[in-house]
């Protein structure tokens, strides 16, 4: 996919490249509609997103009509396009439609995503259950004011431990983790991760591409470390930074692994 | 209201229901009107380590279906006037436990009980999550093995998203940790995890460290529940077990190894 403009054997072009072209997967949260009535839908997702603010702020979403595709009605794009604006969310396509659904669509602007053959639906299906798990861990773990404070940033503060199987998301902000967090737990942030107990799980910064983003722990033992795409297995992290105090960031495109002092 | 327990471990065989006899009996033993319910549906266990089996008519999915009243159901344990016993079904799937249906029979169990303990299923389906919906207080049973320890990692992060509790925002669950087939010897011999290592994965309020001891099949076989064999060192953990439960403070037994004397070597006592 990526196309490389190597700047030794395009000697005649005077400018360095201005870009790269490059292929990325990106994980979005996907609303199903079951029905085309576009308030019955703004009825029930608005008190969602007052739960859980941070995750739908500027977040892009993508609308399935796989469900709908066996009824007659058309969808109301402009309207439904309106009302999930107005959530503070950005449609970015569809999935799923029929040939007249995605015409509507286009004409909104919205991509046409994804394949709608039966294998790639299947994936899709399998996968949704998995997430849509891990989203409600997030979000009942932001409802509780006594555990998790969600701040107006965006930004997660947990202080209870981590366990195998759990998955936080601070979308938006910084993921503070006062507490153990286990093998199989992963944390993630569009920001920076903080973990004060032992981390043994896999932590994920900069999830949207924020190059920027640091990941600090007091006692390294994870099973992955990534920021902004760029990731490191257990097996590859030297074994004298093994139980130390560390930060992971980004140097000029490579993971580096510090000791903090 | 009756204080709800539920015996967990997500990992099957690893004494979910030899403990949830020892903490119903020892319970019931102290005074406290106690019922136990076996929540593992199509693999019922419970009768058999309380020696009831050959009294069940009606189980807890008969009173759920409303085929029988709770008064038919419950069987009185013959060692312990405060001691009853729900059985499972034996012929049904889990799919049976609904969780309006449980609640109904928590909360009728409720109103003459001090204590309910719920015998947990293996896994973290349906009917482990029935188990601990409505739980008060988790005890999480694990083997000083790491797969067990990771199984009840995960299911400590269940309980901490998937309750009542947890759904209605009130105070979690109380978790405890009981380590059960403890063999110190083999903890010497670095062949098993000893309770730091465990106690470092999972940071968990200690409730008890039961060894492994022959005892335990033994009352197994004979539907006594070891908690009654107070000779055994099993039996004596797990009294300690319930007493540290009720709020006792007790030191930890049985964590090192016991050194034979001369005469044992020799007899082989």
């Amino acid at each position: 996919m990526a196309v490389q403009t190597s700047s030794d054997t395009a000697t005649h072009t005077s400018a360095s490249p201005a870009f790269e072209l490059k292929a990325s997967s990106f994980t979005l949260p996907v609303i199903r509609l079951l029905a085309l009535d576009m308030d019955a839908v703004e009825a029930q997702l608005a008190p969602k997103v007052e739960q859980a603010p941070g995750f739908f702020r500027n977040t892009p979403v993508v609308i399935e009509l796989g469900a709908l595709s066996q009824e007659a009605g058309t969808v109301a794009f402009p309207q439904l396009v309106g009302l999930l604006r107005g959530l503070g969310m950005i449609p970015v396509g569809v999935r799923g439609g029929s040939a007249p659904q995605n015409e509507a669509a286009r004409a909104m602007e919205l991509a046409i995503l994804g394949d709608s053959t039966r294998a790639g639906r299947a994936a899709a299906e399998a996968s949704v259950p998995d997430t849509r798990q891990g989203r409600r861990d997030a979000d009942s773990s932001a409802e509780h004011g006594t555990e998790t404070h969600a701040e107006l940033s965006g930004s997660l503060l947990v202080d209870r431990p981590v366990r195998s199987g759990q998955r936080l998301y601070a979308a938006g902000g910084d993921l503070t983790v006062v507490g153990p967090v286990s093998s199989g737990a992963e944390l993630m942030a569009d920001g920076n991760i903080h973990v004060y107990g032992p981390l043994r799980g896999r932590v994920i910064a900069g999830l949207q591409g924020d190059l920027r983003s640091r990941i600090f722990c007091r006692d390294l033992q994870a099973e992955l470390v990534s920021v902004a795409g760029h990731y490191r297995v257990s097996e590859n992290i030297p074994t004298d930074l093994k139980g130390r105090s560390v930060q992971v960031f980004l140097d000029h495109q490579v993971l580096r692994i510090e000791p903090i002092a | 209201m009756a204080r709800i327990i539920v015996i967990t471990s997500g990992k099957g065989g690893v004494g979910k229901t030899t403990t949830a006899a020892a903490m119903a009996m020892g319970l019931a033993q102290r005074g406290h009107r106690t019922v136990v319910i076996d929540f593992d549906v199509g693999l019922r266990n419970l009768d058999l380590i309380m020696g009831c089996e050959r009294r069940v008519v009606y189980d807890f999915v008969n009173v759920i279906n409303g085929e029988a009243n709770l008064n038919q159901a419950l069987i009185r344990d013959k060692r312990c006037d405060s001691l009853y016993v729900l059985p499972a079904s034996q012929t049904r799937d889990k799919d049976a436990l609904t969780q309006e249906g449980v609640g109904k029979v928590l909360e009728d169990l409720g109103k003459g009980h001090d204590y309910i303990v719920c015998d947990s299923p293996a896994g973290i389906e349906h009917g482990a999550t029935m188990a601990m919906y409505f739980a008060d207080d988790a005890v999480v049973v694990t083997n000083p093995e790491v797969s067990s320890v990771r199984d009840s990692d995960r299911m400590l992060g269940i309980l901490a998203s998937k309750s009542r509790r947890a759904e209605e925002g009130g105070e979690p669950i109380k978790e405890h940790l009981l380590l059960t087939r403890y063999s110190p010897a083999r903890v010497e011999r670095g062949e098993m995890l000893s309770v730091d290592d465990v106690q470092e994965i999972l940071s968990l309020n200690l409730l008890g460290v039961i060894p492994e001891s022959q005892a335990v099949l033994n009352a197994s076989n004979a539907g006594i529940p070891v908690v009654l064999d107070n000779e055994s060192t099993a039996g004596m953990a797990y009294n300690d077990m319930v007493s540290r439960y009720l709020g006792e403070d007790l030191p930890m037994r049985f964590l090192e190894e016991e050194r034979k004397g001369i005469f044992s070597r020799i007899f082989g006592g």
